[in-house]
């Protein structure tokens, strides 16, 4: 009887211990790059960004479908268009045990003003902060902007006092010689997971931060391990191999090996980023050209023969090996204000593009130069010379200047002073909305408002930029959604641009890993499970 | 002997400063490092703020004549794209770099001259030629493909090794190790296999060519003459006189392993010095780049200094000359 009982009661134990969550589950991942620092207001780019999610949090946070769901603010609401009233979560904890309130608020977004913050534009979308109460705050904006709290979800909020008491009360300043700033090395976030022991390049390591405010997490992971791996080879076999979990990006021509390899899987969702071609609308004569005196994209002829002779099927089967999305609007479909009605990409009609060409007076084509990256998306140096090649087709001789993107974005930006005629560029809203596309892309440049930053080739419509004004304000969706339209319309219909596809992602990943591959290419440990 | 070292020493300061100008005259051509430093909501008059911040728009003389001001007070500034301080980033990553350059020139050294003595001995047997096509291999095939090989085959096919990084490090006051732990071990052998392969076939080429040369001189024929055992002739007499030239090499070799580690460490992802040079190429991160390339320039030239000392002390026909002029 006693011996029974005995063991009746290790079934117990043991029922007991089964019923319990997984005790620590470790997880290992490996990027090509490291994070540039741990200010959360350091650099506004997507893998920091990112990683630094895991620890901090900003007002709003994107979920796994990137909607918008609240964080540290539970409620929010326009009390006129211009005063957001923003309720703060309550009980929620830094990791240091610091509570965070309204005062934490008002200082964060004092922070993204400092010298070394790379979040200026981000914060100073907000022109004040008002603390009404421990819990409630105002944000005050220049203008009414109503993709305001999408903007939220990357500005992470710090903790006033532990900045204060470290001296972090500024953005870490990568050109103060003498003090890189406290933020830089540590961290102090509300996020689930903290770090716990940093090495710069090589590695980073996190654990689970209990008084996380979220107790409905999915992920069950305790300890994270973070690896740059700098080859795509070296990368892979990591992974094939199980020292880490999960690697990204992985190479295109990597994912049959990665899918007949036991125990290892390559993940291809689809990627927010459009990648497209531009050229040069504005120069009375192209930089880098044959044709002499005139600009031959001035004439709409020329750019719709552009248009007519890219074969986006083409591209897509043989070197996305079918994993890209062929794209007639300038942004995807994740993206908010996209129509699928709109989506039809140019016709691929090479007939239709020479007597274009000839009826625009360049029977015999032109030569021109194409700038292109070679290590920034997805086989990008690849889509140039199938481009290139098409373009040969319709008697256009392309010169592909393909070079590393330093070297790239230093020529073609601004502070290269667009030295561009033709180019490939790829684009993700950082806000998930239209409005940035139309700011950034579409507007004509306009360097004293802080408008068309990257229409390199200063595509430039008037009704464009004043529908990007108003779509900017607009505050009913039905409304906004028929000016985006009418903006993207005119654009396609004066082949302001060439868009070519939305491109994959690609990860990879064991077996056992149960992940969250999010279109805008964050990784979440928040949605990591290890089986 | 004084005024020959201080002489070489300002020579020295001249080949390093010469690097440094060339390098800062090549810098412009690695792009624009604030494309990687700034979102892209970032404004263009907060980018062109950065960059005079970070004196980028200066004239190269001047942007060379501040980096040697500030080396000279030991002042590399901080990397654009780890923002650390350089210097401790180098000091942190130079013990990982140094590890793996003596493990591979020891590994090198072991495997070199035996097969080199065994080639030059039995010439024609089997073993000999397999050898010498061994070797041809190891200096024709680039050292990026014999990396990924080895870990193809030993990290994942039979995955013995670790693919990638250091394992664990134990630390010694600044100096952190692999060689005391058993990951760190582990992970230290494909690397240093990698790198010492070219080392190598240099020395057991190096050994056999010297030692058939010496096989052929007199006090071997004499000491065969007087009845020694082959053995004793092999080892005692003719690998003796052997190793001297080897023993020159390899050290001068040393410099150009630390300088060259940088592929075998960007196909391990070993935490070294060429990683982090790698890298900074990628991202234009100037004051890394510059750092890295006076160092190198400094190793050497130090250890040429040393060759030269060690040869002025060997040889007094030199030495008068120098006191000469």
């Amino acid at each position: 009887m006693r011996k029974l009982s005995k063991l009746l009661s290790g079934v117990a134990i043991a029922a007991i211990m089964a019923a319990t969550p997984a005790v620590a589950k470790d997880f290992k991942y490996a990027f090509q790059g490291d994070s540039q620092g741990l200010d959360p207001h350091g650099l506004n780019e997507t893998f920091s960004l990112g990683l630094l999610g895991n620890v901090y949090e900003g007002l709003t946070v994107y979920d796994e479908n990137l909607a918008l769901v609240p964080a540290l603010a539970t409620e929010w609401k326009t009390i006129s268009p211009k005063v957001w009233l923003i309720k703060l979560r309550q009980g929620v904890k830094f990791h240091n045990g610091n509570d965070f309130n309204a005062d934490d608020v008002v200082f964060s977004f004092a922070r993204t003003q400092t010298k070394g913050s790379d979040q200026k534009a981000r914060g100073g979308l907000v022109t004040k902060v008002v603390k009404i109460d421990d819990h409630t705050v105002e944000l005050h904006t220049a203008n009414p902007l109503p993709v305001l709290m999408q903007e939220m979800a990357f500005l992470f909020m710090m903790d006033k006092e532990w900045s204060e008491a470290n001296g972090a009360t500024e953005a870490a300043n990568v050109s103060d010689a003498n003090e890189i700033g406290y933020a830089n090395r540590n961290s102090n976030g509300t996020g689930p997971f903290m770090i716990t022991s940093r090495e710069p390049g090589v590695k980073t390591v996190f654990d689970r931060f209990d008084g996380h405010w979220n107790k409905d997490l999915k992920t069950n992971v305790t300890h994270v391990e973070f690896t740059p791996i700098k080859e795509a080879a070296t990368r892979v076999a990591a992974l094939l191999s199980h020292q880490v979990d999960m690697v990204y990006p992985v190479p295109v021509q990597d994912w049959k090996r990665l899918d007949e390899a036991e125990g290892v899987r390559a993940l291809k969702g689809p990627e927010a980023r459009t990648i497209f071609l531009g050229m040069d609308q504005s120069r009375d004569e192209l930089l880098h050209s044959s044709v002499k005196g005139k600009n031959p994209f001035k004439d709409i002829r020329v750019r719709k023969a552009f248009a007519h002779a890219l074969n986006l099927d083409a591209i897509k089967a043989k070197i996305m090996r079918g994993a890209a999305t062929p794209s007639g609007l300038m942004v995807a479909p994740q993206i908010n204000g996209f129509n699928a009605a709109l989506n039809t990409p140019y016709a691929y009609d090479p007939e239709l593009s020479k007597k274009l060409l000839a009826e625009a007076g360049y029977a015999d084509g032109f030569t021109l130069t194409m700038d292109c990256p070679n290590n920034r998306y997805v086989n990008d140096e690849k889509i140039c010379q199938a481009a290139a090649s098409m373009l040969a087709k319709i008697g256009i001789k392309i010169d592909l200047l393909a070079q590393p993107k330093s070297k790239y974005f230093g020529k073609v930006l601004a502070q290269g002073g667009y030295d561009t005629s033709f180019y490939l560029l790829g684009w993700t809203p950082g806000s998930i909305d239209s409005h940035n596309v139309f700011a950034n892309l579409l507007h004509c440049q306009d360097a004293e408002n802080k408008m068309g930053a990257f229409n390199l080739g200063n595509y430039c419509n008037d009704r464009v930029d004043e529908i990007t004004g108003l779509v900017g304000a607009e505050t009913d969706q039905a409304k906004r959604q028929a000016l985006i339209d009418e903006g993207f319309k005119i654009v396609q219909d004066e082949v302001g641009y060439l868009p070519l596809h939305q491109q994959p992602l690609s990860w990879g990943a064991g077996d056992n890993i149960e992940l969250n591959q999010r279109a805008d290419n964050v990784f979440d440990l928040r949605y990591v499970v290890v089986k | 002997m004084i005024s020959f070292i201080i002489k070489r020493l300002l020579q020295s300061m001249l080949v390093m400063l010469t690097v440094a100008f060339i390098s800062f005259g090549l810098f412009r051509f690695v792009g624009d490092p604030v494309s990687n430093m700034a979102g892209q909501d970032t404004s263009i008059e907060d980018r062109q703020e950065l960059r005079k911040s970070l004196g980028l728009d200066d004239p190269v003389y001047i942007q060379f004549f501040n980096f040697t001001i500030n080396a000279a007070q030991g002042k590399f500034g901080q990397s654009y794209m780890l923002r650390e301080p350089v210097r401790e980033l180098m000091a942190k990553r130079f013990p990982a770099t140094l590890e793996l350059a003596l493990v591979s020139s020891v590994i090198a050294m072991l495997l070199g001259v035996p097969m080199g003595v065994y080639t030059a001995i039995r010439r024609n047997t089997l073993l000999s030629k397999a050898f010498m096509t061994i070797s041809l291999m190891g200096v024709s095939l680039p050292t990026f493909l014999i990396g990924i090989l080895l870990i193809l085959l030993f990290g994942v096919t039979l995955r013995w090794l670790p693919t990638f990084g250091r394992g664990d490090v134990v630390q010694l006051g600044w100096w952190s190790t692999g060689l005391l732990t058993a990951s760190g071990l582990k992970a230290i052998i494909m690397p240093a296999i990698t790198l010492g392969i070219f080392q190598m076939t240099l020395i057991m080429r190096l050994v056999r060519a010297e030692m058939m040369e010496i096989l052929r001189t007199d006090y071997i024929k004499f000491g065969r003459a007087r009845g020694l055992s082959n053995r004793s002739l092999y080892f005692r007499h003719a690998l003796k006189n052997t190793l001297i030239p080897v023993i020159t090499i390899t050290g001068l070799q040393i410099g150009s392993i630390i300088a060259f580690a940088l592929i075998t460490e960007s196909v391990f992802q070993w935490p070294g010095m060429g990683l982090l040079f790698i890298q900074a190429v990628g991202n234009a991160d100037v004051p890394i780049m510059a750092a890295y390339l006076v160092l190198i320039a400094f190793i050497f030239v130090v250890i040429n200094l040393i060759v030269d000392v060690l040869y002025v002390i060997v040889d007094p026909r030199l030495r008068a000359s120098s006191e000469g002029d």
